[in-house]
């Protein structure tokens, strides 16, 4: 568990104080990029829709490198042996999203429709309170250990909040999906995004409990480990909310993130094949279940096989009783359009994906602009951050926080694969959004927290064991040679 | 722990590469597919970003372009104007943000917007020397004289159609049609006011149907006009050798195999008379006869050879005129006046006109006479191209002088130009159609006219759908006769 590469001196497996060197200036030098390239991207688009250099460009570099930089310091200050990676690799996606929020928040199209208002002042407001929480997490989160002694309270917690919009009065149904709740005066909110870490808490203090008993005490039955009932009830459980969530809220996302987490959870800390070979089973047989009776999902696997056919029946304006919608087929032209090297900032017209092209579908948007090249850089920033979370979960020394760690980093993967994969028409759109690069408040803020905690757990996990104290009156150990 | 977690590390790496290969899939190899779709909003949002090309007749413009009103979600940059746009209808079509392109702007689209293949030498210097795209030019054979002529002589009949051609080519000089419609009202995208205009013009709105190009896609009954085919047949076929041989023809004439009598207009004398005094006075009888003689046969083949039963491709389609294909005796005879099955549109007539102008050889009539690129370098250039020989020089010139016999002191002399060395030929005609004829008749004209030099610069057909019923070929010469006299005035009138 020693991440203790660096120096070819140390032999012994005891880590010393003049360890893991911090990496804090690297950090700084790295951030320095990720707020440079946004600020040149938003004067790129500036002098591509307007031919002059937009007018609030000192104010809004100048806001992400505050940004940034305050998030720099907190790190330095409360977390200074923190991965140098992660707090870079967000920043810039975040900015990038900026951009491209601000880019579509110029377009006619868009400013035509009914509920129009400008997302990227909002969208940078809740940047900020994003990094607010990252800070306050760093702050508060001494150790993430603490976090193990809410385990049952996490999983209370997490089930409140996705069975929340299920609530009358409070969900909100929005394009077909009902996962948001509305807070009278403060808008809509997204449970699910903060469920996704409250639940990898439950997950990693549950399982790092019975990894013992749901490793070890089975029957064998046909080549596969099959768990004790007891054990296996909390399993049972978060397949059956997983379904629920499906069946009520329709939300296919929400429900294949929180099950694959959960899997790969219970696969790392079991080191069992058989429970990857269930957790599949389960999802299928619940993915099947569930698709062969809900219009909702019908329609989305339908969109996902024809796209053309759903664009036109929604042309057409066909009343089935379903919503059809065009988007699926608008995005791969979006994608198409912007081919090996895009259209450039700002001379794309992602704005034929409406409302969603600056949340659901900002992925098509920056893939008809950046083209292939773009996105390329984008999955490969998403991957990194997944990978680094990953290494921070090989380099904790407890079993919780690298339960924890891959818990979030696998979840984060997942939930980029599904929305990416969606929008690119791979599998069926479930309609989660891109992690910082889409408009959104619940998800912009609950992914810096996650942040903030990946952080926490990588600054425990390089940070330099203590040096033992010298004791005066210990003896030379005698060595005997022979 | 950490085998499972390496594992992991690689699972996650196989979701960003799946990532990976399905953009590189849609990104790069369906890009193309993808981006030219014409489903695809963005292909018509950079039709109508860059001006469209124009289109020419006598050098200038009818066309032109402004911006497009940016009310609302409307993101196409340009929109098409028109220049007296209803008058030139007929021959550019419309080019339309909400509704399309039709004619000459759907045919040359490629060279109006710039996007042809030809033009793509042109456009890549144009790309590195960071020039905008511009689009080409479609020069047209339309003389404007003409065609402003046969307008206004249209609007004062009201609903009628105009072809007119330059026999010796087979270029198109006027080409006419009333109702119509100007294209400029719904070339844009706004559903306040293009939508309206639109619905508007819809058949179901307006029985009228301005947007149907008369000249081209409307066939009609060509009545008397028709003789003129039959008389070449007659010729062709050496029935009757010249003009003021005496046919054949009793009267009362009774159609072959029934005991119908076919009648003519008034009493005129039709008995055994020459081919040049039955063409004179249009009688019924005589071509009637001369049909039912040569039999279904040759009438066919003759009528097929001046353009029947064929679509014809200006380079926009007009419908196929009908020559029936299947009839029997006293039906030949009925098709050989123009009556029964047989339909044509006023381009097919002013074709007949012109084969017999230009001394029995059809040529193609066509109305492009070349594609430019925005430097103004040919693309293309049209060359004349003969269709066919429905007659010999020597019975075309029997047929001249018949037809000129018409116009001097015949039913058409309201087609007589009074100016030194023209002469001018023609046949009327009164289509009687609806059921048991009910319905006001349609006027014809056909005639061409010849310079001293015996050169024939233009042939023309007219219709006018009568609305002052007046049931005998007069109406033919009342009222189409004056509009062919103008516009064939107006061709020479230019060529001075």
């Amino acid at each position: 568990m020693s991440s203790s590469t660096n120096t070819p001196t140390h032999h012994t497996s005891t880590i010393g104080s003049i360890g893991t060197p911090s990496r804090r200036n690297t950090e700084l030098a790295l951030l320095v990029f990720a707020v440079v390239i946004p600020v040149f991207a938003y004067a790129n688009v500036g002098l591509a829709i307007n031919d002059s250099v937009p007018p609030g460009l000192l104010s809004y570099g100048l806001g992400l490198g505050l940004l940034a930089g305050v998030g720099h310091l907190a790190v330095r200050k409360f977390a200074p042996y923190a991965d140098p990676l992660l707090l870079p690799l967000a920043t810039l996606l975040n900015g990038l999203g900026l951009v491209m929020i601000w880019r579509l928040d110029q377009s006619k199209l868009l400013r035509s429709l009914p509920n129009f208002a400008p997302a990227a002042p909002r969208q940078l407001m809740y940047t900020a309170l994003g990094i607010g929480l990252l800070v306050a997490v760093l702050i508060f989160l001494k150790d993430h250990r603490v976090l193990q002694r809410y385990t049952y309270i996490s999983m209370f917690g997490a089930l409140i909040l996705l069975l929340l919009p299920l609530v009358p009065g409070l969900g909100a149904n929005i394009y077909g999906a009902k996962i948001w709740i509305s807070i009278p005066g403060l808008g809509t909110l997204q449970p699910g995004e903060f469920a996704k870490i409250i639940l990898a808490v439950f997950f990693a203090g549950y399982l790092m409990v019975k990894r013992d008993a749901l490793a070890l005490a089975s029957r064998r039955f046909m080549g596969l480990y099959l768990p004790r009932g007891r054990d296996l009830g909390p399993i049972l459980v978060v397949w059956f909310v997983s379904i629920l969530i499906l069946v009520f809220e329709t939300d296919l996302g929400t429900s294949l993130l929180f099950f694959g987490m959960f899997v790969i959870m219970l696969y790392v800390a079991t080191e069992r094949t058989s429970w990857i070979v269930f957790g599949l089973l389960m999802s299928a047989v619940g993915a099947v279940g569930v698709a062969s009776f809900e219009p909702h999902i019908q329609t989305r696997v339908q969109a996902w096989l024809n796209p053309l056919h759903e664009y036109k029946l929604s042309q057409a304006g066909t009343h089935d009783g379903i919503l059809h919608s065009e988007q699926a087929m608008q995005a791969l032209w979006a994608f198409g359009s912007g081919g090996t090297l895009g259209t450039g900032w700002g001379q794309g017209h992602s704005e034929l994906i409406r409302f969603a092209a600056n949340s659901d579908f900002i992925l098509a948007s920056f893939g008809e602009e950046l083209g292939l090249a773009g996105i390329m850089a984008i999955l490969v920033l998403y991957g990194l951050i997944a990978e680094r979370g990953i290494r921070t979960a090989l380099a904790a020394r407890d079993p919780f926080g690298k339960l924890l760690a891959v818990g979030l980093s696998g979840g984060f993967a997942l939930q980029v694969f599904v929305v990416a994969g969606g929008v690119m028409g791979l599998i069926p759109l479930t309609g989660m959004t891109m992690p910082f690069l889409a408009y959104g408040g619940s998800s912009v803020i609950a992914n810096w927290a996650l942040m903030g905690i990946l952080i926490r757990i990588s600054d425990t996990a390089r940070r330099p064991a203590p040096a033992p104290a010298p004791s005066p009156d210990a003896e030379m150990t005698q060595v005997v040679r022979p | 722990m950490n085998k499972p977690l390496r594992r992991i590390a690689i699972f996650c790496g196989l979701l960003v590469l799946a990532l990976l290969i399905r953009d590189n899939y849609i990104q790069y190899v369906q890009a193309d597919s993808l981006r030219t779709d014409t489903l695809n909003r963005r292909v018509a949002i950079e039709r109508y970003a860059t001006p469209r090309g124009d289109i020419i007749v006598d050098g200038n413009p009818i066309t032109g372009a402004a911006k497009s009103t940016k009310d609302g979600i409307n993101d196409f940059e340009y929109k098409r104007t028109y220049k007296d746009g209803a008058m030139w209808a007929p021959v550019t079509g419309y080019a339309s943000q909400a509704f399309g392109a039709t004619q000459l702007e759907s045919i040359d689209d490629g060279i109006l917007t710039g996007n042809d293949d030809r033009l793509f030498f042109r456009n890549t210097l144009d790309m590195l020397t960071g020039k905008k795209k511009q689009g080409g030019n479609v020069v047209t054979t339309l003389n404007a004289a003409a065609q402003k002529a046969a307008y206004q002589g249209l609007l004062k009949q009201g609903k009628g159609a105009v072809a007119a051609i330059d026999p010796k080519t087979g270029a198109i000089l006027a080409l006419a049609s009333t109702p119509s419609y100007d294209p400029s009202t719904f070339a844009g995208n706004s559903t306040s006011v293009d939508g309206k205009a639109w619905t508007k013009l819809q058949k179901k709105n307006d029985p009228n149907d301005p947007l149907l190009n008369r000249a081209l896609r409307e066939t009609y009954p060509p009545g008397s006009t028709f003789k003129v085919v039959t008389a070449a047949a007659a010729l062709q076929n050496g029935l009757y050798s010249s003009a003021d041989q005496k046919t054949d023809s009793p009267l009362p004439y009774t159609l072959p195999d029934t005991r119908t009598e076919l009648k003519n207009e008034g009493s005129i004398p039709c008995k055994d008379a020459t081919m040049r005094i039955a063409l004179r006075y249009s009688c019924n009888t005589v071509f009637g006869k001369i049909g039912a003689d040569l039999g279904r046969d040759k009438m066919l083949s003759e009528a097929e050879k001046f353009g029947f039963n064929a679509q014809q491709f200006t380079p926009v389609r007009s419908n196929a005129s009908v020559f029936p294909k299947s009839m029997d005796k006293p039906q030949t005879a009925l098709s050989s006046i123009g009556q029964f099955e047989t339909a044509a549109t006023p381009l097919q007539m002013a074709m007949v006109a012109s084969a017999v102008a230009n001394d029995g050889t059809l040529m193609k009539p066509y109305m492009v006479d070349k594609l430019q690129a925005p430097n103004l370098d040919v693309i293309s250039q049209t060359e004349p191209q003969k269709l066919s020989e429905p007659l010999s020089k020597d019975n075309a010139q029997i047929l001249q002088s018949m037809m000129e016999t018409v116009v001097s002191e015949g039913t058409g002399t309201n087609a007589k130009i009074n100016e030194n060395g023209v002469t001018v030929g023609g046949k009327t005609g009164t289509a009687q159609h609806g059921v048991a004829n009910s319905a006001n008749p349609y006027a014809w004209f056909i005639s061409y006219a010849k310079l001293a030099d015996g050169s024939s610069p233009v042939a023309v057909a007219v219709v006018v759908e009568d609305e002052s019923a007046n049931r005998d070929d007069i109406s033919g010469g009342g009222l189409a006769a004056p509009i062919a006299k103008s516009v064939m005035k107006a061709v020479i009138d230019s060529k001075k």
